[in-house]
């Protein structure tokens, strides 16, 4: 790299493919990260749009009252949160060097909770489907079914991450790739946990209310 | 950097964290459940609760504080919050005014 011309040492925007470009720091992938989670917020919070405009068109099927329950959603609400937890001490026994075990161990238990939680979803929706609350049946539950499972796929992505990444400790062990790898799904799993607030506050207690 | 100490630390602010989240969440359901108040009132409880809950899980799980060296992360947050501030009233507001158009 020859020393003293700025624009060589130009990083993007832009086309500037250098050797420079090949290894972005860690804050750089990390924020990058975050930029793509708050596109993701923005894709959420359209759908909270779509849905609390559309709810209230029933169009003669069931209503909220008549497909939401209470005691499943808090189930759902505590694993999520939980896993969140557990995330949080994997991410500390990275941090802090405390272990492949404990790492591996918490990975293993937020993968558990976060599988929990999509079993009770599962669960949720055929309840739903039973009582013939199927997504054309009306807007409110078209609204409903473009908004929740959007964000049962993404916990069903955030597992698979999961799954990938300890087969990766388990082969490479905790390098620079794995790390950063790791804060991103940390920051994902976090974001994740944040969405399910929304909608446990915005469609279900408020269905209920 | 980073010893015992510090595994200690961050390890109360995850404890932390999960039992704000715990209660808040808690809370909801519980008012949700006994239902004391109008409808009205209680989506305001209710909402009131979720953006309470929202903050805790930003500075506790995400670590966003004010410190200076995470500003570009909380300014990218602030930023996308007009943004979906903007998306989401502007819509409601269109959608909701169509609708009553049509009834």
């Amino acid at each position: 790299m020859s020393a003293g011309s700025a624009s060589e040492r130009r990083r993007h925007p832009g086309l500037n493919l250098h050797e420079s470009d090949a290894h972005p720091s860690d804050g750089e992938v990390v924020f990058g990260f975050w930029v793509f989670m708050m596109i993701d917020a923005v894709l959420f919070a359209l759908l909270f749009a779509v849905y609390a405009s559309l709810g209230a068109n029933t169009a003669g099927g069931p209503g909220p009252h008549e497909v939401f329950e209470l005691r499943p959603a808090a189930m759902e609400t505590l694993l999520l949160l939980l896993s969140s937890f557990t995330f949080g001490i994997a991410s500390l026994a990275m941090k802090y060097q405390r272990g492949m075990a404990l790492l591996q161990g918490m990975l293993a238990l937020t993968l558990l909770l976060g599988l929990g939680f999509l079993g009770l979803e599962v669960h949720d929706f055929v309840g739903m489907a039973d009582k013939g609350a199927l997504p054309q049946v009306s807007a409110f539950l078209s609204a409903f079914y473009a908004l929740v499972p959007t964000h049962f796929l993404h916990v069903s992505l955030g597992c698979v991450w999961i799954v990938v990444m300890m087969v990766q400790l388990r082969m490479s062990g905790l390098d620079r790739i794995t790390r950063t790898r790791l804060l991103r799904l940390g920051l994902f799993w976090h974001f994740l946990d944040i969405v399910w607030v929304m909608i446990f506050s915005f469609v279900f207690l408020r269905g209920l209310l | 950097m980073g010893g015992d100490g510090g595994f200690r630390r961050e390890l109360r602010d995850y404890v932390v964290g999960l039992v704000l989240a715990l209660g808040l969440s808690g809370a909801a359901f519980a008012l949700v459940a006994w239902d004391p108040w109008a409808a009205r009132t209680m989506l305001g409880v209710v909402a009131a609760l979720a953006v309470l809950q929202l903050v805790a899980h930003f500075r506790c799980f995400l670590h966003i504080d004010l410190k200076q060296s995470h500003r570009d992360d909380l300014q990218l947050i602030l930023f996308t919050a007009v943004i979906i501030g903007l998306m989401v009233a502007g819509s409601l507001w269109i959608i909701l005014n169509q609708n009553q158009r049509m009834m």
